[in-house]
């Protein structure tokens, strides 16, 4: 029990691992074995976070079960583990995510003993990256977890799924290069990975001692530069538009599984990375401009503002292009772009209350950044539902034409009623949870970016649409001549199983958000002091 | 009572349909009766609830000052907290007495209306909600919770008006009410939110019962520039709310589609409950209006859209035949009423005509249901004695047992009206044309229908109608016609204009579908429906009688001396809700003979036309041969309109976006710099083959090439660069030596 006591963090992130080797010692032909072994091995992490949870201090904040070990002392880095109220809901969130979509896997025939080690992999890597305190680790989570989720997509994955997964390893792959590169500059600036020294006034890169002139360029310089890699690693992460186009072909081809913990856990690295660490390393950037010179409505371009209306034209374009679709996977995968455009939104108003001396009232910022953290989480979960959702149907219909379905709530009466329920939660249907979460933002947003606010407002109306139409498609209408010969059965009880969690979930943050908002609001006070 | 405990019975009073929908829906919707009698009885629960609290306090004559009621702490923001609570004031009051009366009514009508449907259950848990969340609208003390309620509330019209899901009419119909709504609910959701930020409450008491706040967010120029004050901009966003919820122009197409929900549902969502929130939170936030100025922009916008929508859904009223799209374009009409009223300043008339309004045009409904089920009996009884040979081949039951549930298919077919087989049969129980002289085959029904249709006509003295709709015109006069305020005058006279159309498609209505002779067989044969159905149209139509006596001013002649201290008992009660104590108007005789006049008028208009000839068989209605007819038959092709500026081109965007841009453009851009970026990867890898060996992995090469970029920068600090190569070289190589061997 000492170990739970003082490493508590540790080993909610390694017993995935733990449970990985099990999985691979198990022989491959117990595949019912390895199934719900894994379903039951995943429970306890699930039961450490919980413990977690209660026993944070929220009168306190910061940082909490802090662990902090020598590793790797010829460059400074150190194996540092800490959460705060912004990381704490996101590992409460994985850990409550992994054995829901590995219920939603019981039905990978190919090589489950593979898939389910992988899947713990995945777990352990997600978690990494939300616990890691020092940059170095927080990196190699954050890299390594792409390994998995390729192999998710590329063994189990959908037809085009060669595609899918070069293309989802190639970009974010890709974008991370810049990230690697700053986390170096900012090691040489700041002569530290640690974060929370690097969040600190005394540590922070770029600033008063530690200010660096490579090639005699100015740290001003070196600090956007920064900023900007950080800023694209972690935009394609959430996805921002124009940087999105890998997420619907990884979201569609994945199996339902990997589309449940990558749509609700894996966008959400991105929406984190600017909060552990564009915003606390780089406060004073949000407000300067983009280019000298530039002016939008007389009022200078600065980043804030670029981030604003990107995450403005993701929600636009996120709710057009889903409203588009045919494949109901698709529009699903779409409504991602849609949503997480909130969690921009959002990010990028509370950064402008960062720079010193901002005009931005703090009570604007918390909101808005607490809404965009509740945004993680409340998406995390509706669109982890309507991926299983998607997947029960596909299973069932072998199809995702939306054109091909049509009154199916005849025939799938559980079906329906869970997919109306799930679909009013992404929707944003007041009672349930991501209502709080697009309100607080839109509230906070509102005093800082007041046109880009009312301008996504028109998205968030046609958020309206492309739910309605899935609905319609799958549930409304006569039934479809070819299930009138070949019916479709009702959800079973594993699914139900799997699905219900979710509802729950979404059901009490809906009624009670003060349950997930009493520790995010600590973590996002703490970040804006 | 002490008022912990009234506090206590506005906490309980919505919950109890809320927890009857969770049984439902849960538990017992395998059982019809069990589900039925949970859903009435939940709703007694609520009706008792809101009467006890009701009749506790409605003689406080300063309720509006302090109103009743507790709070918790719901938002966490920052070192604040948002407060949601309950409360009770005298406007939310009138309706504690309004709302779960109807709806109890509603409810005991479904039992018998809905019998024969298969999905009875389903109604029952959906109207279940719906009940408490208008419940919950109305207790709620600030406007985040009306908001969710509010929604809720759209999410379950959206529900029951496509309950019929499979016909392609009505999931249509219920898309459209959602995505109508949803507009005017955008702006409410930007108007809270500014609301919040410049107040730092949602409270309404504490927002519109304080002149601190109401002049500081007057004294405030609105955001972005507009030019209007704080106050005005936020009450415009709110009550595009409103424009949405009670089906204004321009966002009022979505209710007439709407009735392809059940009857009961109609009666709920379009009198008694969702379309009247939208007026009560527009006067819930009148005070905001006032302080935004008397002759201010957001009191003239609500005033013009009133009086035009009043007018608009007046004349479409009088060109339509299905019986429940005319009471559907009267209640836009009426709606329009209010609104104008409001826009006036003539805070308790609005009120008041919402109050009345809400029993009269619940009675119309439940009583047009009751219409329809009578027909679609008689018209069963007629196909199944003389054609049954149609129904032959309709597949799943005989006519005879699913009757009752078909009553709301216009074609009077389910599912199987996809087929187009029976298109040839389709009779239409809904259309008046299809009707005539039902008076003396449901008695109870015509004598109801008489009272709701008089009362919506302002027939003088004896109905409820009356009253409110005079007491519009007497504030729309004296503004207007005696203070000299243009938009006063204006709203007075397109408000006249419309009454008096209100009357003639009144009285058209009545002789087209009771009097005369049968023009169908299935009207001569239609049959009164059972006691559950008709009790409540009686209990509806003795408040559809006497609900105005609540608001009879003193010095009016007779009635106010027979009504003696009770006189203006509601605007007495409901002033307390506003700073300033409206000035009471002396009694002035004009707009009564306005009042008397456009309803006597046109109801005699409407006799001529309708009941000294009454339409035969095979005749064309005579307002066919109005030349506007199209046009108003096609309700101003407001329709088309949208469908061509608004709906078609944003269709055409999102069909094309994902492949035009996605994939057109953004893909292309990326895709090319891959290829360059592959070329120069092939030259830094030629490159590593030369300088360093011992890895040859493709994404340690990847990393490696970026290690030599770096160590021009730093030199010495490869590690970590290689160290995450390594990692993924391993973790790669672990999992195709396990994995994939």
């Amino acid at each position: 029990m000492n170990l739970l006591n003082t490493n508590l963090l540790s080993v909610i992130t390694y017993l995935p691992l733990v449970g990985m080797l099990l999985v691979l010692v198990t022989p491959a032909n117990q595949t019912r074995l390895i199934k719900w072994g894994s379903i039951a091995f995943s429970l306890i992490p699930l039961g450490l976070s919980i413990a977690a949870w209660a026993g944070y201090d929220r009168t306190v904040g910061g940082y909490q079960y802090l662990e902090s070990m020598v590793w790797f002392p010829q460059i400074n880095s150190v194996y540092k583990v800490g959460v705060d109220g912004i990381s704490l809901p996101l590992v409460v969130l994985t850990c409550f995510l992994t054995p829901l979509a590995m219920i939603f896997s019981l039905n990978i025939e190919h090589n489950p003993k593979a898939y389910f080690a992988l899947f713990f992999l995945l777990q352990t890597t997600v978690l990494g990256v939300f616990i890691a305190l020092d940059l170095i680790l927080f990196f190699l989570f954050y890299e390594v977890s792409l390994v998995p989720m390729y192999f998710l997509i590329s063994q189990w994955g959908g037809a085009n799924r060669r595609y899918a997964s070069f293309k989802f390893i190639l970009y974010t792959m890709f974008a991370s290069l810049g990230m690697l590169l700053a986390i170096q500059v900012i090691g040489l600036a700041s002569k530290s990975f640690d974060i929370t020294y690097l969040e600190s006034s005394l540590g922070r890169p770029f600033t008063g001692n530690n200010q660096v002139e490579f090639f005699g360029w100015d740290p001003t310089v070196w600090k956007a530069i920064a900023f900007i890699a950080f800023s694209i690693a972690f935009a394609l992460k959430i996805p921002i538009w124009p940087l999105h186009t890998w997420l619907p072909d990884a979201h569609t081809e994945a199996p339902t599984g990997g589309s449940m913990m990558l749509a609700g856990i894996l966008l959400k690295l991105g929406g984190y990375g600017f909060f552990r660490l564009v915003m606390p390393l780089f406060p004073d950037v949000f407000s300067q401009p983009v280019l000298p010179g530039l002016n939008v409505f007389g009022a200078p371009l600065n980043y804030s503002v670029l981030l604003a209306l990107l995450a403005f034209l993701s929600i636009l374009f996120g709710a057009f292009a889903a409203w588009g679709q045919t494949d109901f996977k698709r529009l699903v995968a779409y409504s991602s772009v849609n949503h997480m455009g909130f969690v921009a939104l959002g990010i990028a108003s509370a950064g402008l209350a960062l720079t010193p001396n901002s005009t931005v009232r703090e009570i604007d910022a918390t909101i808005a950044g607490s809404g965009a953290v509740l945004q993680m989480v409340t998406h995390g979960l509706s669109s982890a539902a309507m991926f299983a959702l998607v997947g029960v149907v596909y299973e069932r219909a072998h199809t995702r034409d939306l054109t091909k379905y049509g009154g199916l709530w005849t025939i799938m009466p559980i079906y329906g009623a869970v997919l109306i329920f799930c679909a009013m939660g992404s929707l944003g249907l007041p009672g349930l949870s991501g209502f709080v979460s697009e309100f607080m933002v839109t509230r906070g947003a509102w005093s800082v970016h007041t046109l880009l606010t009312i301008l996504s407002m028109a998205g968030l109306l046609m958020t309206g649409i492309y739910i309605l139409k899935a609905i319609q498609k799958v549930l409304h209408g006569p039934l479809g001549e070819e299930w009138r010969h070949h019916p479709l059965p009702d959800m079973n009880f594993s699914e139900i199983l799997g699905i219900a969690p979710l509802m729950g979930a979404m059901l009490v943050l809906g009624v009670w958000p003060a349950l997930a908002l009493n520790v995010i609001n600590v973590g996002v006070q703490g970040l804006l002091r | 009572m002490p008022h912990e405990t009234l506090t206590t019975l506005l906490w309980l009073a919505p919950l109890p349909p809320i927890l009857a929908f969770a049984v439902i829906a849960l538990f017992t919707n395998r059982y019809r009766q069990t589900s039925s009698t949970i859903a009435v009885l939940a709703m007694v629960a609520s009706l008792v609830m809101s009467f006890i609290v009701f009749f506790n306090v409605w003689q406080m004559k300063d309720l509006g000052k302090k109103p009743i009621g507790g709070q918790i702490g719901w938002l966490p923001t920052g070192e604040t907290v948002l407060n949601i609570g309950v409360a009770v004031d005298p406007l939310g009051a009138t309706f504690l007495f309004m709302v779960p009366l109807a709806c109890t009514l509603i409810f005991i009508y479904s039992v018998g209306y809905m019998a024969a449907d298969p999905r009875y259950t389903r109604f029952f848990a959906y109207l279940s909600l719906f009940a408490g969340s208008m419940m919950g609208l109305v207790v709620s003390d600030n406007l985040l919770t009306l908001f969710i309620f509010w929604e809720l509330m759209g999410f379950c019209s959206y529900s029951l008006i496509g309950f019929f899901y499979q016909k392609p009419s009505a999931y249509k119909a219920a898309v459209k009410a959602f995505m109508t709504t949803r507009v005017g609910d955008m702006l409410l959701l930007l108007g809270m939110v500014y609301l919040y930020a410049e107040t730092g409450t949602l409270n309404f008491h504490a927002i519109l019962h304080s002149e601190e706040v109401l002049n500081k967010l007057a004294a405030t120029p609105a955001v972005l520039g507009l030019g209007i004050s704080a106050a005005g901009l936020i009450a415009i966003l709110i009550f595009g709310g409103t424009v949405g919820k009670s089906a204004q122009w321009p966002l009022h197409v979505w209710l007439p589609d709407a009735m392809e929900g059940p009857t009961p549902v109609s009666a709920m969502i379009h009198a008694a409950t969702m379309v009247s929130a939208g007026i009560f939170m527009l006067l819930r936030f009148f005070p905001l209006l006032v302080a935004s100025g008397e002759h201010g922009t957001a009191f003239t916008l609500v005033g013009l859209i009133g009086a035009f929508t009043a007018f608009l859904g007046a004349t479409i009223a009088v060109a339509q035949y299905d019986i429940k799209r005319v009471l559907a374009f009267s209640t836009i009409s009426q709606l329009g009423f209010m609104v104008a009223a409001a826009g006036i300043g003539a805070y308790v008339a609005a009120a008041f005509h919402l109050l009345t309004h809400a029993f009269f045009k619940a009675l119309l409904f439940l009583a047009s249901g009751s219409v329809i089920h009578g027909v679609e009996h008689g018209h069963h009884h007629v196909s199944h004695a003389g054609h049954s040979g149609h129904s032959s081949h309709s597949g799943q039951s005989g006519h005879e047992h699913d009757g009752h549930g078909r009553h709301d298919r216009p074609n009077g077919h389910d599912g199987h009206d996809d087929h187009g087989s029976h298109d040839a049969h389709a009779f239409d129980p809904q259309d008046m044309r299809n009707m005539g002289g039902l008076r003396s085959r449901m008695p109870i029904t015509f004598v109801t229908f008489l009272i709701g249709g008089l009362a919506l006509a302002g027939f003088p003295f004896i109905t409820a109608g009356f009253w409110s709709k005079d007491e519009i015109f007497a504030d729309a006069y004296y503004h207007g016609l005696v203070k000299g305020d243009g938009l006063a005058a204006l709203v007075f006279l397109v408000l006249v204009v419309s009454a008096l159309l209100t009357a003639f498609y009144t009285m058209r209505q009545i002789a087209m579908t009771f009097l005369g002779q049968p023009r169908t067989e299935a009207a001569a044969h239609a049959t009164e429906s059972v006691p559950s159905m008709t009790f409540p149209l009686i209990v509806l139509a003795v408040f559809a009688l006497f609900i105005g006596f609540i608001n009879i001013p003193p010095d009016f002649p007779v009635f106010g001396a027979l009504v003696g201290g009770g006189a203006f008992w509601l605007k007495n009660f409901i002033a307390s809700m506003l700073l300033e104590k409206p000035e009471p108007l002396a009694f002035n005789i004009v707009p009564v003979l306005f009042s008397i006049g456009v309803a006597l008028g046109g109801l005699a208009l409407g006799w001529f036309v309708y009941v000294r000839n009454p339409l035969q068989a095979g005749q064309t209605d005579p307002v066919e041969k109005l030349p506007v007819f199209n046009f108003l038959y096609n309700r101003w092709y407001w329709d088309e309109l949208y469908r061509k500026i608004f709906i078609n081109p944003l269709q055409a965007i999102a069909d094309n976006y994902a492949r035009v841009v996605d994939k057109g453009v953004i893909d292309r851009i990326l895709e090319g710099g891959y290829a360059l970026g592959a070329r120069v990867t092939k030259g830094f890898a030629e490159f590593d083959r030369v300088v360093i060996t011992g890895f040859s992995d493709a994404v340690g090469r990847f990393f490696r090439s970026l290690g030599d970029w770096g160590r021009e920068l730093q030199s010495g600090q490869v590690q970590n660069y290689l160290l995450s190569g390594l990692v993924m070289v391993i973790a790669i190589l672990v999992f195709f030596l396990f994995l994939f061997q």
